[in-house]
Parts: C-alpha cells; structure tokens; sequence
C-alpha cells in the first residue's frame, strides 16, 4: 500500500516538474481563458446589468473549455516517448497511475483557472459577496471536468484530428458539470444560497474521481493493444 | 450441452450473415406494413385535435422517433457492453450498425418537434429540458460515430466505442436531470406534458403502430447495415471472398 502511495507520489512529483519545465504551455491555456472572457463584452455590448447576468456563464463555459484544451497534455507527452507504456506494465493499478495524473494536471492547468477567475469576475462587475461561490464551485468543478476529461484523452490517444474529435466526445458528458456549476451562482444571486449546487458539484466529483480513472485505464489498455 | 440449443451459433459472422439477410427482409415488410396502418390511422382515422388542430399530427412520426432515438442508445450501449465484456466481434459490429439509425431518428424527433413547435408554441426552439436533453443525444451519438470513424483498426474502435457508449449510457439520466433543474431555474415550463388533455384512443393506437413500424424499420436498417460491415471486415476470409466474387 505504501508503495502504491509512493509510485503515486512520485508521478505527481514527475508530471509537476515536467509542467514547470515547460512553463509557456501552461501560460497558453491561461491566456486562453483571459482571453476568451474577455470576448463576451466585445461581443455583446458592454452593459453591466447585463454582463452581471451573464458573468458566471461565460466564466464556466470559458474554464470549461480552457480545461478541455489542456485535455490532450494529460496523456500525450508520456505517450510519445513511451512512458506510457512502462505505466501499463507497472505493478501499480493503472487505475490510479492515472488518478494521480489527472490530479497533477488539475494542479498546473485546472488550479490557475480558479485562481484567476474572481479577477475576471471583477470585470463583469460581479457583486463581491459571491466570489466566494464562484471560487467554490470551480474548485470543486473543475477537478470533476479533468477527471471526466481524462477518459476522452484516453479514447482519443494517438487518433488524427484528436483535438476536435476529444471537444466532440467530451464536451456533452461536461454538461450536467456546467449547469450545476454556472447554476450555483444563479442560485446565489437569487437569494437561495449555493449550497445546494455545491453539494451536487462535491458529488459529481466524488463520482467522477472514483470511477473516470478506472474507465480511462481501460480505454488506454485499449488505444495500446 | 449436447440437447440444447447452440446459442453461440450465431454469434459468428459467417452464420449470421445469412439470417441476417432474412430477418432484415421479414422485418422490412412488417415494418412497410405497420407504417402504413399506422400513417393511415394518423391522417385519416384519427380525429381533429380541438387544441391544436391538425398539427398534431406530427406526433405520430415524431413520439415514435422520440422513443426509438433513446430505445436505440440503449441497446447499442447493450451490443458494445456484451462485446468488451466478452470479445465478441459480431456484438462491435452490432452496435456500430445501430448508431447511424439512432442518430437518424434523434434528427427526426429533434426536426418534427420543430416543426410543431412553430404553429403550437410559435417557436422553432425552446430550451424545454425534453429538447435539450435530446439535442444533447445527438451529440452522443455524433461522438461515438466521430471517434468509430477516426480509428482505422476496427477492433480498437469497437472498443473504444463501446467505452464511450457505456459512458453516455451512465451520463444520460444525468445529463437529462440535470437539464431538466437547469430548466425550472431559469424559466418556468412553458408548456408542461403532464397537464394535456388526455389522448383520444384512435390517436394512441396509431401512435403505437408507428412506434412498432419504427422499431421494426430500426431492427431491418441495423441488419443490413450489419450485413455490409461483416462484409467489410471479413473480407479477407474465404467465405465472404466466395460469396463477394459469386456477386450475392
């Protein structure tokens, strides 16, 4: 057990020191997201009652999608210089090999979104009262959309056009994430309080976290037949 | 096991191919016939709806479709669980004989629905959560044709297929749920199924003969199409290369 803990230790250690080294793409991802953001009040007019409206939407959908950009990072690298496929023949279960890449990729890619959002918000002009809902419920949801992620990056590894075809396959399973997550701050907003939603987003990640590495392993052993 | 039946027979594809051809025939013929009693019940049987006058009458291409378009996930999520659980090829090529049809009546439903929407409701759309959860169907369904059609070994795009399909089948009633909540924050239901008035029965029943023209058509398109994948990948074996060059 304890070794099974190490070699984990030792693959988020690893997969950290390898982002660090390249430190530009994970700035590409976050400037994406900046960017994308920033889009909405260019596109529609920058009135703030409605921009207020439309502030926890375009924040969600534009992490949702920085994430899924990130997706294919997850697997590709260890799959191009074969690291992957001493992985497979590893002692430890796949399985969690993969959990523990998925929470080193949430760590360098999902983490920063989190981070970054309430300075978005505060540019939608977002009533300071709810930052902290907007914090909580991309902390808890964007781990869930890696977690789910990782199974459409496995599906995808190595495939040609794997960029679209990874947005087409994961993009509606990240659905129900977004409408509970965009949701909470809804809630809030109207006086019910996000507790609710909050609740619903820690389950979904409980869900996914349990059971998305397993899938993701088996759709490796698969791409690797 | 000597006595009794060989269920296994045809799980091979060169045993299959043949009943294939059949059932598709016999299904096909009760499919034209149940369409056509049923398309007659709908147009010209079934009574006038006070409500909604005769644009009703697109529910019965469109309910069918509706509950074929679901019907059809599931047993295509079915055929690729089977075949990653026990290696079984004919099961691969099952589902992905299924996905086209599936996602050809969840463009149907999706089609009519806007069709009768616009003089019902005097909308193409709403984001009902009924019709978002099936536009979000569709999506599945272009995902599993998408990733099946961007891997060339047909036995790692069964697989993969068959992960992403039992996915979906574990996120729907998720993604439909969470749609649905979605839904009742934002607006309140502007049209609501529950509170319709109820059926008239010649209506119903011609509702449930399309339902069984449709299923029939589904079970006879999914053969055929079986029949050209078997074709396909067996090619290289000797009795679909003596079949392709005797030209049947």
């Amino acid at each position: 057990m304890s070794e099974m803990l190490e070699t984990l230790h030792w693959i988020v250690y690893r997969d950290l020191l390898l982002a660090l080294r390249r430190r530009s793409d994970l700035l590409t991802i976050l400037l994406f997201f900046v960017i994308v953001v920033s889009l909405f009040p260019l596109g529609v007019g920058p009135d703030p009652a409605m921009l207020r409206a439309i502030a926890p939407g375009v924040i969600w959908v534009a992490a949702l999608l920085a994430s899924m950009l990130a997706l294919s990072r997850i697997f590709a690298l260890d799959h191009a210089d074969g690291t992957l496929e001493q992985m497979l023949l590893a002692a430890t279960p796949l399985g969690a090999i993969v959990a523990a890449k998925v929470l080193a990729h949430w760590l360098v890619t999902g983490l920063p979104l989190v981070l970054l959002a309430p300075v978005l918000a505060l540019q939608f002009d977002l009533p300071q009262q709810f930052l902290g809902d907007l914090v909580l419920s991309l902390l808890l949801g964007t781990p869930a959309l890696s977690f789910i992620g990782a199974i459409g990056a496995a599906l995808t590894l190595g495939l040609r056009g794997g960029g679209a075809l990874l947005a087409l396959l994961v993009l509606p399973l990240y659905i129900p994430v977004l409408v509970v997550g965009a949701g909470a701050l809804d809630a809030a907003a109207a006086g019910l309080g996000a507790g609710a939603h909050l609740l619903l987003l820690g389950a979904f990640l409980v869900v996914a976290g349990a059971f998305a590495p397993w899938v993701a392993a088996v759709a490796l052993r698969i791409a690797h037949e | 096991m000597s006595a009794g039946i060989n269920w296994f027979k045809y799980a091979a594809p060169q045993t299959f191919y043949p009943l294939a051809g059949l059932l598709a025939a016999g299904f096909g013929v009760l499919a034209a016939l149940f369409c056509a009693v049923g398309l007659y019940i709908g147009f010209f049987v079934a009574p006038t709806d006070h409500q909604q006058g005769e644009a009703y009458r697109i529910i019965f291409i469109h309910v069918p479709a509706a509950w074929m378009s679901m019907f059809i996930y599931l047993v295509m999520a079915f055929w690729a669980g089977i075949g990653l659980a026990f290696g079984t090829r004919l099961s691969g090529m099952m589902a992905s004989a299924l996905a086209p049809t599936g996602a050809l009546f969840t463009f149907v439903a999706l089609w009519t629905g806007s069709l009768w929407g616009k003089p019902t409701w005097g909308t193409w759309w709403v984001w009902d959560a009924r019709l978002t959860s099936e536009l979000i169907l569709l999506f599945l369904y272009f995902g599993f044709l998408a990733l099946q059609a961007a891997i060339d070994d047909p036995r790692r795009a069964d697989r993969a297929g068959a992960v992403l399909a039992l996915v979906g089948v574990v996120n729907i009633p998720i993604i439909y749920f969470s749609v649905q909540w979605w839904n009742t924050l934002h607006q309140g239901a502007s049209v609501s199924f529950t509170s319709a008035p109820t059926m008239a029965a010649t209506m119903f029943a011609g509702m449930v003969i399309m339902a069984f023209g449709f299923w029939f058509y589904s079970i006879a398109a999914a053969l055929m199409r079986v029949r050209c994948i078997i074709l396909e990948r067996e090619r290289g074996s000797d009795w679909a290369a003596q079949l392709i060059r005797s030209g049947a």
